[in-house]
């Protein structure tokens, strides 16, 4: 979502405006900022209350040996005190050093970047495709459009679903497979194609998203560029390569940026996919800290909690340095 | 691929000379462009519709193992699924659970965000940055950072298997999210509109009030859809957090019928459906204001 902010009206602090007196500019100011202020205070208060305060106490959870064994618990009338206690940075050390690290984390963060990056160039090549379609005059274009939109217009947790109907061993999938002489996988037993599975039904549930926004951006690119460039001569593909594409940045860089996070925190998919025990190896790191959480008994707050740190940071620094790449090639996301 | 857009129609013929044999006009396509586009579009349509179908018609077959023979569906279509669901689950239970967090998240989610989007989108102050910053890195929150200390908290609150926990919880995505939203909408609505609301005497508020929210009425359906959709679509809160099984939304309700043990597939693709029918009329309610909704302030300066 950008926009340049160059309606500079003398009104606007903080844009090359001339600067008018000083006691004018404080109290103009003041009264500028004041507004701003209260109309943001509501979701500053909000989001400190509700994520805030929650991501503190998880970032001191972290620091301890918290488990339902020994935290506060309420055990019909009887309230029993948390008993957990402070141990430094263990938990990571643990996580990431640890013995069997490279089963417990290395391997599900592997897995999780390849997860990431397969759907989200599916879902970019595969939508843009489709809104390029879309953006022709055709005949039944309505349709077509609504068609499409199916995979999102219905609650992903229904989908996932009647995908796992379809890839049971003799589901629909491997009958119509097996009716072509096709080898039939066991889709939801082999890890190979438990993991081929997950970015199957992930990305047939993300196209549509991804479609109707480039097809939006297609739509607000002015045609007289098309125009030019025809009459200079270029091609259909120099015209998709340096209009189409050009034309597409902004949109493209929010909704990819997007679709990476979404994707690398995608839960309800592989969770209702493999069911809340099954197919350890094709668990993300989201889902494999929930198990940890709450799917095992007893279950390690403590683990899971930090595994959520490790994961906030990692997309910390990716959307920072995604920014930065951003500013390189000269634009201003957001 | 030829490219056009929507906007322009052909405006008479071109004032050339006259023109070849077998050139096309800008825009047409010729047979074979035409049979790959539809036969493009329509491969696509029929992945994107399949198991939608499918499970549409799963539904229809009385036993739990039809899934396995789907030909022996069509000589007993039936609608028994449906009634059993109806008559024997807590379906309307779950109906009303999930209306009631999906509906509480939408207004917090929109009443909250609205004159946030508003001030990010037209002024300038100290913290801007990091405030747009804090909106973007909220929807990078995995669930799994905040569910072991959310579960804690709630249950010092006693609010584990209440339908506050789910809609508060929905709200750290909500929020931020359609604050985000709103701002890009707000980005399209000309900035002299609320030049000349000022010059008329409008507070900054009464211009937010009278002016832009009536403007971006597209842009709140937007954003209000979404917050309705993620609360429907929530899952992992909404299983960890909801005990009481009457109190199931949908998304956990749905689960019910798939254990280890017996897996009744039947009963699970009628439920499905009745789900997924009035979510999806309601996704094609608002649907046309999606587009501009999505990307608004992604070109237009």
């Amino acid at each position: 979502m950008t926009v340049a902010i160059d309606r500079a009206t003398g009104n606007r602090p903080g844009d090359r405006a001339p600067r008018p007196g000083l006691g004018q500019r404080i109290r103009y100011g003041f009264q500028k900022h004041w507004y701003a202020y209260a109309m943001i205070a509501p979701v500053v208060v909000v989001l400190g209350v509700i994520v805030g305060y929650p991501l503190l106490r998880g970032l001191y959870l972290t620091l301890t040996d918290a488990n339902s064994l020994n935290s506060a618990r309420t055990i019909g009338v009887n309230h029993i005190d948390a008993t957990y206690k402070f141990i430094g940075i263990d938990n990571y050390k643990d996580i990431l050093f640890g013995p069997l690290s490279y089963d417990r984390f290395w391997s599900h963060f592997l897995w999780t970047v390849f997860w990431t990056v397969a759907c989200v160039a599916l879902h970019y090549t595969i939508g843009l495709g489709l809104a390029l379609m879309l953006n022709q005059k055709l005949r039944g274009r309505t349709f077509y459009r609504l068609m499409l939109v199916v995979p999102w217009a219905v609650p992903t947790f229904v989908t996932v679903f009647s995908w796992r109907i379809m890839l049971a061993d003799s589901g629909a999938l491997n009958q119509f497979l097996g009716s072509l002489h096709l080898p039939q996988p066991q889709w939801l037993e082999d890890t190979f194609w438990q993991r081929f599975a997950a970015i199957m039904v992930n990305t047939w549930c993300g196209v549509p998203f991804m479609m109707l926004s480039l097809l939006g951006g297609l739509q607000s690119i002015d045609s007289t560029l098309y125009e030019a460039a025809e009459m200079d001569g270029a091609s259909a593909w120099q015209q998709f390569r340096h209009v189409t594409l050009p034309g597409l940045r902004s949109v493209s860089s929010t909704v990819v940026l997007l679709g990476i996070i979404w994707t690398f925190n995608q839960f309800a998919i592989i969770f209702l996919l493999f069911g809340p025990t099954g197919a350890p190896d094709a668990q993300i790191l989201v889902t494999w800290a929930y198990y940890l959480g709450f799917g095992q008994q007893p279950r390690d707050f403590a683990q899971s909690a930090a595994y959520g740190v490790l994961l906030l940071s990692i997309l910390t620094v990716f959307t920072s340095f995604y920014f930065r790449w951003l500013k390189r090639n000269d634009q201003l996301a957001a | 691929m030829s490219t056009t857009t929507l906007e322009k129609t052909e405006a008479g013929p071109a004032p050339t000379a006259e023109p070849r044999r077998r050139t096309r006009r800008r825009g047409e396509r010729g047979p074979l462009g035409a049979v790959l586009l539809h036969g493009g579009l329509v491969l696509a349509s029929l992945i994107a519709l399949a198991p939608v179908a499918w499970l549409i018609f799963l539904s229809l077959g009385p036993d739990k193992d039809d899934y396995l023979h789907p030909g022996k569906i069509l000589g007993k279509l039936t609608f028994s699924n449906y009634s059993f669901v109806l008559q024997h689950t807590a379906f309307f239970d779950w109906f009303k659970s999930t209306m009631i967090v999906a509906l509480g998240t939408t207004f917090i989610g929109v009443f909250v965000a609205a004159t946030t989007g508003y001030a990010v989108s037209r002024m300038r102050f100290p913290g801007y940055k990091s405030l747009m910053w804090v909106l973007l890195l909220t929807q990078a929150f995995p669930i799994a950072i905040l569910i072991v200390p959310m579960y804690e908290i709630f249950s010092e609150l006693d609010l584990i298997d209440t339908y506050w926990s789910l809609i508060i919880i929905n709200c750290t995505t909500a929020v931020p999210y359609s604050a985000w939203l709103l701002k890009g909408y707000f980005d399209t609505i000309p900035f002299e509109i609320d030049e000349a609301g000022r010059v008329d005497g409008l507070t900054p508020f009464g211009t937010f009030f009278r002016l832009i929210l009536p403007l971006a009425r597209p842009g709140l359906a937007v954003a209000a859809f979404y917050n309705f959709i993620t609360a429907v679509g929530e899952v992992a809160f909404a299983t960890t957090f909801m005990l009481d099984d009457s109190k199931y939304t949908f998304a956990v309700g749905l689960q019910t019928f798939v254990s280890e043990h017996d897996a009744q597939w039947n009963y699970m693709a009628a439920t499905a459906v009745l789900i997924a029918i009035p979510v999806s009329v309601f996704f094609y309610l608002v649907q046309k204001n999606l587009v501009t909704g999505l990307t608004a302030g992604g070109t237009k300066g």
